[in-house]
C-alpha cells in the first residue's frame, strides 16, 4: 500500500483546545486520535462501526470515530474520553461504573463512558429500556451490560441531585 | 491504492465539476458503508467527496406540499425534526432502526437508498410515502420514484456523471399516516428478515382512499406491491382486504434462503408484517383524529 505524501494539515478543536494535525486523505478519525494525538483512551475493537469502543463527540453528535474521515472534522469540535473527567475528578457515569463494577478488561470502557455522557446530555432521567437501546452500539463481552446499566441510571440521578442541589 | 484527495464542496457545481473529473471518485454522506466498504477492500475510491457541506444535500424543509430531505442528512437530524417524526413517524420509525445510536448519527436516507440493500430499512418506508429522488447530472436535473432508483442488490440507478441531492415527499393530507415493520432475532443491530412500509388514506368514515404497500428483504430489491394498495382502497380496512393485501405481497415477494430465513418463512413473515403494519397506520390516524 503506497502512502500518500498528500497529507491534509486539519485544525479542530480536540476536547476544548484548538489543535492542528496532518492526517492522509483517508485515514479515519479514530487513528489520528491514538496515533497523531497520542489520545489513545478511544479504542479500537472492530474498526467497522459495530462494537462502540471508539466513540467520541463530533460537535456533541455521538459517532463512531472509525467511520469519520479525520479530514471531515475541519473547523468542527471532538470530545474523547480524555475529555469527559473534570480534572482528578471523575464524570458521575465514570465514577459510577467504577462503583458498580460496571468493567472489566475495560476495552469497551472508553466508548461506554463518552456514548452514557451523550445519552445523560440528551435525556437527565433515562428509563432502563431507554440506557438499554442507547447503548444497544457498545459492545461489552465481560459484564453482561447489566452493571453498566445500572450505573448509567445511578449515575443519572446523581447528576440530577447534583443539579438540584 | 490509497485514499489520494479528499475534498468538502461548498456548492453543487463545484462538487459535480470534481466528479465529472474523476471516476474513481466515491461521494461521501455518512460513511457508514463506504468506509467499512473500504476497510473490507470492497470499495477502493481515489478520491473522497464530503457532500456534508453542501446547503442542498444537508437541507430538510416541510413546505405546504412536500417533505424536501437532503440525502446526506444524517438519520439523527432526521429524527431530531419534530415536524417530519410526526408527518411521517413510519419513516422515523425505519431509521431508528437502522444501526445503533453512534450509526444514527451519521447514516443518511439518502446513503441508505443508494447503498441499495434489498434488507435497508429506510426504502421500504420512503417508498411506501412515495418519495421521489432529486438526480443532478451534468446534463441536468431528472425524477426517479425511489422504487424505480433500485435496480439490484447494492445497485442503483445512478449514471457515473449523476448525484442524488434530495428526497422528495408529498406532505400527507389529513388522515394519512404510515407504519414501517421489520423481524430481526435480536431486538438492536441487526437486519431485517423482513420488513414493511405502508402509507394509508382513511376518509372522515374510515373508507381507505389511497394506499401504498412496500416490501423490503424479500427480494432483490425493496418493491412497491401496488396490488397490496389496491387491495385496500374502497376497503374499510376490514379482514378481507387485509388479507388480500397479504395475498398480494406474498405472491410479489421472491425471497433467497439464508443465515437470517428461508424463503418460506420470510414470505409468511412479510404477510403478517403487512397486515400489523396496515393496522397500526391505521390506528395512527384514528389517534390523530380524536386528537
Amino acid at each position: 500500500m503506497s502512502t500518500p505524501l498528500n497529507k491534509l494539515p486539519i485544525q479542530a478543536v480536540i476536547n476544548g483546545e484548538p489543535k492542528m494535525f496532518l492526517a492522509a486523505p483517508g485515514q479515519v478519525l479514530a487513528d489520528v486520535l491514538r496515533d497523531e494525538l497520542e489520545l489513545i483512551g478511544t479504542k479500537i475493537g472492530c474498526n467497522t462501526g459495530d462494537c462502540g469502543a471508539c466513540s467520541v463527540l463530533v460537535n456533541d453528535r455521538l459517532v463512531c470515530s472509525c467511520l469519520v474521515l479525520a479530514a471531515e472534522v475541519e473547523g468542527q469540535s471532538v470530545q474523547t474520553i480524555e475529555g469527559i473527567a473534570d480534572g482528578a475528578v471523575l464524570h458521575p457515569v465514570q465514577q459510577k461504573l467504577l462503583e458498580h463494577g460496571g468493567l472489566q478488561c475495560g476495552v469497551c470502557t472508553p466508548g461506554v463512558v463518552v456514548a452514557a455522557k451523550a445519552l445523560l446530555d440528551s435525556n437527565p432521567n433515562p428509563t432502563e429500556e431507554e440506557a438499554r437501546y442507547w447503548l444497544a452500539g457498545n459492545l461489552c463481552r465481560c459484564t453482561g451490560y447489566d452493571k453498566i446499566i445500572h450505573a448509567v441510571l445511578d449515575a443519572a440521578e446523581a447528576i440530577r441531585e447534583g443539579a438540584a442541589s | 491504492m490509497a485514499v489520494q484527495e479528499f475534498v468538502a464542496p461548498k456548492s453543487l457545481p463545484e462538487a459535480q465539476g470534481i466528479f465529472a473529473n474523476d471516476g474513481s471518485a466515491s461521494w461521501l454522506a455518512g460513511g457508514t458503508d463506504l468506509l467499512v466498504g473500504m476497510r473490507l477492500g470492497m470499495r477502493d475510491p481515489s478520491r473522497i467527496i464530503d457532500l456534508k457541506q453542501i446547503p442542498e444535500l444537508m437541507a430538510l424543509e416541510v413546505s405546504d406540499d412536500s417533505i424536501l430531505i437532503g440525502a446526506a442528512a444524517s438519520a439523527y437530524d432526521i429524527l431530531h425534526n419534530s415536524e417530519i417524526g410526526s408527518l411521517c413517524p413510519g419513516l422515523a420509525d425505519a431509521l431508528d432502526l437502522i444501526g445503533s445510536t453512534q450509526i444514527q448519527g451519521r447514516c443518511s436516507a439518502g446513503g441508505n437508498l443508494c447503498n441499495a440493500s434489498p434488507a435497508a430499512d429506510s426504502i421500504p418506508a420512503l417508498i411506501a410515502n412515495g418519495a421521489v429522488c432529486r438526480i443532478l447530472g451534468s446534463s441536468g436535473e431528472r425524477l426517479l420514484p425511489v422504487e424505480d432508483f433500485l435496480v439490484g442488490p447494492g445497485k442503483n440507478a445512478l449514471k457515473a456523471d449523476e448525484l442524488l441531492v434530495q428526497l422528495v415527499l408529498p406532505k400527507p393530507m389529513l388522515g394519512t399516516s404510515d407504519a414501517y415493520l421489520r423481524l430481526t432475532p435480536r431486538t438492536e443491530m441487526d437486519i431485517a428478515v423482513a420488513g414493511t412500509g405502508v402509507s394509508i388514506t382513511l376518509d372522515t368514515a374510515g373508507v381507505c382512499t389511497a394506499a401504498r404497500v412496500a416490501i423490503g428483504a424479500v427480494a432483490p430489491t425493496a418493491l412497491l406491491v401496488e396490488a397490496a394498495g389496491q387491495a385496500l382502497v374502497g376497503s374499510k380496512l376490514e379482514d378481507e382486504a387485509i388479507d388480500s393485501a397479504v395475498t398480494a405481497v406474498r405472491a410479489a415477494a421472491s425471497p433467497i434462503s439464508d443465515k437470517r430465513g428461508s424463503a418460506q418463512y420470510r414470505t409468511h413473515v412479510v404477510g403478517v408484517l403487512v397486515k400489523r403494519a396496515i393496522q397500526r397506520a391505521q390506528a395512527r390516524i384514528n389517534a390523530g383524529a380524536k386528537a
